[in-house]
């Protein structure tokens, strides 16, 4: 495989403040890369660099060779771009929208025509495709969104955080949609916030925080680095003694950790399945009511977790 | 280039898409020309012409120049144009024009021809050097009549004045070369001064109302009011065609266009070319649509298309100069619409300009509307293009200096980012 994008300490620097910090990463040429962090981590600046809408305050990134800095209308025909929030002309319809943007992709003619058809049919709009945007759902407009950045079939397609915002249903279409364009051979680079997201989807992942990317890897080389411990979480009833339980789970064989955040303690431990029968037992003893349990294995959640002490969502 | 038409058609296709748009573009400046029309009379009733101006004259002067501007009111050149009534009593001719019986009294006061051109050398004592002046009194409910019988006065006294000067400088000429004694200079200065004077203010007149064929020609309100109300929607049209520019930028659709293998140059470009072409389909609409509703004559078709694409290009580039200095699409609006109304006032689409001093009337240019409004009368009274070179000329200059202003600050700016 070969590389599509290179990254090489790539800054943006907003007077005082630093929005990006000298990041550098690579994607090979037909994989699924994430960027996954929280918001506010730099994701869209390093997305708004690498598509050549912000210059970098220093580095670059060569795309299929071609520098951001140095070349970027040749950068631009190669890449297609997904933004965060929707982007499209709401008093033009579906195909009007397409049409005009297909045009700024230098399409033309029949070339232009079949395309959008492909795109319409691939995006399930093409019976409404004649129809003002502005009247369309909004799972419907961010299909609409993801289809202009297809229309020129882009070597690299960016896309920024896509199923923000919207319906269970149509974020499933959307992440089907992903895996589908992928399996054509299309490279994507995939920002999220959503640890479920960057899992199902990436090959690579690189999870960034306050502008520094901190870890890059696949799944298990990720985890690998936080351990193989289990973490099981005991959702504890209201006015229950929860710093108790949690003081006698840590005596229980096994555990390493058991500290408690409101009414859930957070137990650590190599196996959670084993702990799970001995741990209600000792609630029941102590009169302390369980309302649920969660176990989890190691995931990109509890790396970013080890790796900056908060939550993906803080 | 075929990109720069691309994202213009596409901003005239959003344009002419939005109903708001639609009307203030189309059917405000439509209606209310129609209805300042039917006030003024010129829609309810079957006169289609400002014509027939009732004028009361009180002539106490009795002197050349007072006899003169009475004539002049009473010749066959100004005969479709005005009415005019001769009275000896001020004190009735106000009456009159406060009953609404006339548009405009004109009061010529005693020893007014004298203290303009004095029969004997002025002395410092002499009471004939005070300067008399015309009283025009006019009636506020008629401001387009009243307005058309100031200008003839104005006329009539500029040329006098012409005339005074014209006089003064043949007679030092005709003592230096000794062709006449110095004694007789006041005699022989009066003689030409008058003459000059009177004569030259007729003709000036009369051509100014008369067409090449000699034909007066017939004034049309609605020709003084839908040019005014065109160009003040015009200025709508293009700060609204001008904060499309940073609601693409809030709406996303900008940076998406940036990151296209379109310039910058291409993108504003196209959204400079969609600014101007909605403003000249607007006018071309309004134009076309007074001309074949109200049968309302603009005057030389070439002179109006060419005035049409020099208000327009005067008009986008305040557009885009209130869009590179404003940050929100909100502020632009707040900004468009009091330059808007400002400029309405100023290009005198609700209030007769000619009532201010000269100085206030270089001022009212500072707006596209004052230049495209007086053109425009140009070509309704019968001016064609080269007549309103000046006009044209103004307009274009002033469209190419708040471009490139704007294009510069834009520019400066990383207008993707704000």
């Amino acid at each position: 495989m070969t590389a599509i994008l290179t990254v090489q300490n790539l800054v943006k620097r907003y007077g005082d403040f630093t929005a990006v910090k000298g990041i550098s990463f690579e994607i090979q040429e037909g994989e699924i890369f994430s960027l996954l962090g929280p918001n506010g981590a730099g994701k869209t600046t390093t997305i708004s660099m690498l598509s050549t809408l912000y210059t970098p305050t220093s580095g670059d990134a060569w795309i299929d060779g071609h520098s951001v800095n140095q070349q970027p209308m040749a950068v631009r025909q190669l890449i297609g771009i997904v933004p965060q929030d929707l982007a499209l002309y709401e008093d033009l319809t579906a195909r009007e929208n397409l049409t005009f943007w297909g045009q700024m992709y230098n399409l033309k003619g029949k070339d232009l025509k079949v395309r959008i058809d492909e795109v319409l049919a691939l995006i399930g709009l093409t019976d409404k495709a004649n129809q003002r945007v502005k009247t369309y759902s909004g799972g419907m407009k961010r299909r609409v969104n993801i289809g202009v950045g297809l229309l020129h079939h882009p070597r690299l397609l960016f896309m920024d955080e896509p199923t923000v915002g919207i319906d269970p249903q149509s974020r499933r279409a959307i992440l089907d949609a992903v895996k589908e364009l992928n399996r054509q051979g299309m490279t994507v680079l995939y920002t999220t916030h959503y640890m479920e997201e960057a899992q199902e989807l990436s090959d690579r992942v690189g999870i960034i925080d306050h502008g520094q990317l901190i870890a890059m890897g696949n799944q298990v080389e990720l985890t690998r680095q936080v351990g193989e411990n289990d973490a099981m979480l005991l959702h504890i009833g209201e006015g229950e003694d929860v710093a108790a339980l949690a003081a006698t789970l840590r005596t229980l064989p096994g555990v390493i950790k058991a500290d408690y955040t409101g009414q859930t303690i957070t137990v650590i431990v190599p196996e959670a399945e084993e702990l799970l029968a001995p741990a209600i037992t000792r609630a029941n003893e102590m009169g302390i009511k369980i309302h649920s349990v969660d176990m989890q294995e190691p995931n990109l959640e509890s790396v970013f977790l080890a790796l900056t002490g908060r939550a993906l969502r803080d | 280039m075929k990109k720069i038409f691309l994202i213009g058609w596409k901003d005239v296709l959003i344009a002419f898409r939005d109903p708001a748009a639609l009307i203030l573009m189309l059917a405000a400046p439509f209606l209310l020309t129609l209805g300042l029309g039917a006030v003024t009379g010129r829609v309810t009733s079957s006169a289609s012409t400002i014509n027939s101006i009732p004028v009361v004259l009180v002539n106490q002067d009795g002197g050349q120049i007072g006899n003169a501007l009475v004539a002049l009111f009473q010749s066959t050149e100004l005969k479709d144009l005005v009415i005019p009534t001769l009275l000896t009593d001020p004190r009735i001719a106000r009456q009159m024009v406060d009953q609404d019986k006339a548009a405009a009294a004109i009061l010529i006061p005693a020893g007014f021809s004298l203290s303009i051109i004095p029969s004997n050398p002025p002395s410092a004592t002499d009471s004939s050097s005070q300067v008399v002046t015309i009283t025009l009194y006019t009636n506020p409910t008629r401001p387009t009549s009243s307005g058309v019988v100031k200008t003839i006065v104005d006329q009539f006294m500029s040329q006098v004045e012409v005339g005074r000067v014209g006089g003064e400088v043949a007679v030092g000429q005709l003592i230096a070369s000794g062709l006449i004694q110095p004694q007789r200079a006041a005699q022989v200065g009066q003689v030409i001064g008058v003459n000059q004077a009177v004569a030259s203010s007729v003709s000036v007149i009369s051509i100014k109302n008369t067409t090449a064929s000699g034909k007066a020609v017939k004034f049309d309100i609605l020709a003084l009011l839908a040019p005014g109300m065109a160009l003040m929607f015009l200025m709508y049209t293009t700060s609204h065609g001008g904060r499309s520019l940073l609601t693409e930028r809030a709406m996303g659709t900008l940076p998406r266009l940036l990151v296209t293998p379109t310039s910058i140059t291409q993108v504003l470009g196209g959204k400079i070319f969609g600014i101007y072409l909605t403003g000249v389909l607007q006018m071309l609409i309004l134009v076309g649509a007074s001309t074949l509703l109200f049968k309302l004559d603009w005057g030389d078709p070439l002179g109006v298309v060419v005035l049409l694409l020099a208000a327009v290009a005067g008009a986008v580039g305040w557009g885009l100069i209130i869009t590179a200095l404003a940050r929100t699409p909100g502020q632009v609006n707040a900004i468009g619409s009091a330059i808007m109304l400002t400029f309405g006032i100023l290009g005198g689409t609700f209030i007769n300009m000619a009532q201010f001093p000269a100085w206030f009337s270089v001022l009212t240019h500072i707006s596209p509307n004052a230049w495209g409004v007086d053109a425009f009368n140009v070509l309704a009274q019968g001016g064609g293009l080269m007549d309103i070179a000046n006009q044209v000329a103004a307009l274009f200059l002033m469209g190419a200096i708040l471009f490139t202003a704007a294009v510069l600050i834009l520019r400066r700016r990383n207008i993707a980012q704000g």
